[in-house]
């Protein structure tokens, strides 16, 4: 038996009256890692964001379904607290927060939310110090501002990080491979690998197919020009890499001619 | 989905937590300001002749100064005579003798200001002198900090029972001619704090006063004195609200602070006066002039406000550091939001040698309001060695607001190190987003946000003072992000 987590059904959207998703259906299922990869300019990031909650974008056509329920109609913090991760390309800097201080926050937002009580610093502590050690993270890191003189792996790192930390349904990393050297690539790819369960979907957007060797996927899906053109298992992605976008992006043309 | 921009509307509606009205008999002076309002306040106060010539010369000095232009506020025309400059509630005439007596209105008003005064400022371990309107109605844990000789009282009954240190202090900081508000303070006083802590003693608790506006059209003039003398340190808190109208009120207070050898004064402000309406109507001006004088060697003054409140601010706590190394700190956030208004900032004035200052400012600005930073780094010819940090930071929350800095430095000694850094941000939708995206609301993202931005001033304030401020942050700007 399947469950659906994330289910996109003709999904139109743009930014400033320029059309960017042009019609994408996808389902999710419990328990599966889907891989969207595509060149730049496709919209990959943009439906990430759109699925994050991200303010500036119009939806013109179709719908998303998060666990059953109209994902487009949350605001963003409401998604954060059913279930919905975004592991951001570019993490953002918030000078004088310390990383401890903003996942406090955050954790107990969500379990608020979820009718529970707050935890306490200590077992807020324990917490972090298992997900921390998952990835390998270096102590100091929790008492910094959050993300602040943060190398690019360490932002990576810590994204994944805050993943563990707040233990969401259905997460999606945007280009989480960009700017990391291969020993982070693993660690950040082991992280993720163990939170691989039945319960949880993953969407991993990505331009290389390199992350993909250590996440392996269930599922990749070409994007070119705002819809999935090609769909397949993971040997797709190899594929791709050994022919390249132009390959699609071909096929395309002679399908069109 | 709600966006951003209703969210802004909707907070910035928010409304003003304390605008209620304490519906007592009042006895006041008619509005107007002459030599014999100034005898009848005097009279009303049972003060001395001394007091009284004081505060005649004080008013003279008053009529021949201009009111300041210079700073980068804007208000019409102030009428100094259709100001009440006495106001009393009735029932205080005979005065209370303890809390029991004092006027259950008035604790009531207390109470909603959620300030404890009675039982739970044992276990707060904070001592206050409550000021309504201008009368000192409870001074609280005197007996006990009396037994170490510190004596902390009201102005009023520091000139009846000390008179030889008010003679000696007051306007030694701010005299009488200093600026046109603080001569005004000068001849219309009406109460205020007074602190003494005497040699080789550490006060062991944080000393706080409430100061409140009740009564419509009355001006507020406190005084406050604190001297602490040699090798002694005190911590002083103040925090200020005012009810809610439709007119400007003004609010023209002087703080004086006296550190002798090795003694440290720490003096933090709430401030959170009506700040008007979103369209400007109404709200305080607050002209205030708080200076501390840095008197003996190795003496220290710290000043930390955060300012949400008042339509207007103009206040710039300042420290002259005379004693050879002593130390003057200057930490402030100010916030502005809707049609506020402040030009706030510091003056370190460097005699003494090795004499050094650290000024760390955040400015705010939300709505349509504008929020300057002016700040004055004096090193006199023989202040050698002296140094002098300067960090001043702007925030700035949509795009209809402003940020401006005037820095004034002036060295006349080659041996001086000055240093400053200015930096001007946005909250940025980048961070808000962040933020949502792991589950806070945007309320909470925008007190979080600030927090980060306000820590290192934040830090300075004592504990109990330091939640407050973290919650009237929160308030002042929930939903002004755009």
């Amino acid at each position: 038996m399947t469950t659906p987590i994330l289910e996109i059904r003709n999904l139109h959207a743009g930014i400033e009256g320029m059309d960017i998703i042009k019609g994408i259906d996808l389902t999710i299922n419990a328990g599966e890692v889907h891989s969207i990869m595509g060149p730049n300019g496709s919209g990959k990031s943009t439906l990430a964001q759109i699925l994050a909650g991200r303010d500036a974008y119009e939806i013109s056509e179709g719908e998303v379904l998060y666990n059953g329920k109209d994902l487009l109609d949350m605001d963003p913090n409401v998604r954060a607290c059913e279930g919905v991760f975004m592991a951001f390309q570019y993490p953002v800097e918030i000078p004088g927060v310390k990383m401890t201080q903003f996942l406090k926050a955050a954790v107990n937002s969500i379990r608020e939310h979820h009718g529970k009580e707050a935890l306490d610093a200590v077992e807020l502590m324990g917490l972090f110090k298992e997900k921390a050690k998952l990835l390998d993270l270096p102590n100091d890191l929790m008492k910094r501002a959050v993300n602040e003189g943060f190398s690019g792996g360490e932002k990576k790192r810590a994204e994944i990080f805050q993943m563990a930390v707040l233990d969401p349904t259905f997460c999606v990393l945007d280009e989480t491979d960009s700017g990391l050297d291969i020993d982070a690539l693993r660690t950040v790819a082991e992280g993720v690998n163990t939170m691989r369960n039945d319960k949880r979907g993953f969407l991993v957007i990505t331009h290389y197919q390199r992350l993909l060797d250590y996440i392996v996927p269930d599922h990749v899906h070409v994007m070119v020009d705002g819809k999935i053109v090609r769909s397949g298992g993971k040997e797709l992605a190899l594929e791709l890499e050994d022919k390249g976008y132009s390959w699609v992006d071909e096929k395309l043309a002679g399908a069109a001619g | 989905m709600t966006s951003t921009a209703t969210t802004i509307e909707e907070y910035q509606r928010g409304g003003y937590k304390y605008g209620f009205v304490t519906d007592i008999e009042m006895d006041s002076l008619p509005p107007g300001l002459n030599e014999d309002v100034i005898r009848a306040i005097s009279a009303k106060k049972n003060e001395p002749q001394w007091m009284t010539d004081w505060r005649l010369e004080a008013y003279q000095r008053w009529l021949k100064m201009d009111e300041p232009d210079w700073a980068f506020i804007d208000y019409p025309p102030i009428d100094f005579n259709s100001i009440s400059y006495y106001a009393a509630p009735k029932s205080m005439d005979d005065g209370p003798k303890s809390l029991d007596e004092v006027d259950p209105k008035l604790r009531e008003t207390y109470n909603k200001l959620g300030i404890p005064l009675e039982e739970q400022m044992m276990l707060a371990g904070v001592a206050v002198d409550a000021v309504f309107d201008s009368v000192s109605v409870a001074t609280t844990f005197k007996e006990k900090l009396g037994e170490m000789g510190i004596v902390f009282c009201s102005i009023t009954e520091a000139i009846q029972e000390h008179p030889e240190l008010v003679k000696k202090y007051l306007g030694s900081v701010v005299p009488q001619n200093d600026n046109y508000y603080a001569a005004l303070n000068s001849a219309v006083f009406t109460d205020g704090s007074f602190v003494f802590v005497p040699k080789g003693v550490k006060c062991p608790m944080d000393l706080s006063t409430y100061f409140r506006i009740n009564a419509r059209n009355t001006g507020q003039f406190e005084r406050t004195l604190v001297i602490a003398e040699e090798g002694s340190s005190v911590s002083y808190l103040e925090g200020c609200t005012a009810p809610q109208r439709d007119e400007n009120q003004l609010h023209a207070a002087v703080v004086e602070l006296v550190a002798l050898d090795d003694a440290s004064i720490r003096y933090s402000t709430i401030q959170n006066w009506y700040p008007g309406d979103e369209n400007g109507v109404g709200g305080i001006y607050n002209f205030v002039t708080k200076r501390g004088k840095c008197q003996g060697k190795r003496s220290h003054i710290s000043w930390t406000q955060v300012e949400t409140g008042s339509a207007i601010t103009w206040k710039y706590p300042s420290c002259i550091l005379l004693g050879d190394d002593s130390m003057g700190e200057f930490y402030s956030v100010a916030v502005t939001n809707n049609r506020q208004q402040a030009d706030t900032g510091t003056k370190m004035i460097h005699i003494g040698k090795n004499t050094r200052s650290t000024i760390i400012s955040k400015g705010i600005s939300a709505g349509v309001s504008n929020n300057s930073y002016r700040g004055l780094v004096q090193i006199n010819k023989g202040a050698h060695n002296a140094r002098n940090y300067t960090q001043c930071d702007s925030m700035l929350m949509g795009d209809k607001c402003g940020a401006h800095t005037f820095p004034y430095i002036d060295v006349r000694n080659p041996t001086a190190h000055v240093e400053h850094e200015a930096t001007t941000s946005k909250i940025g939708e980048d961070q808000m987003f962040y933020c949502t995206q792991r589950g806070l609301s945007e309320e909470d993202a925008i007190s979080l946000i600030v927090n980060g931005f306000c820590k290192e001033v934040l830090q300075e304030l004592p504990m109990e003072f330091a939640v407050e401020a973290d919650k009237l942050l929160g308030i002042s700007l929930e939903g002004s992000v755009g």
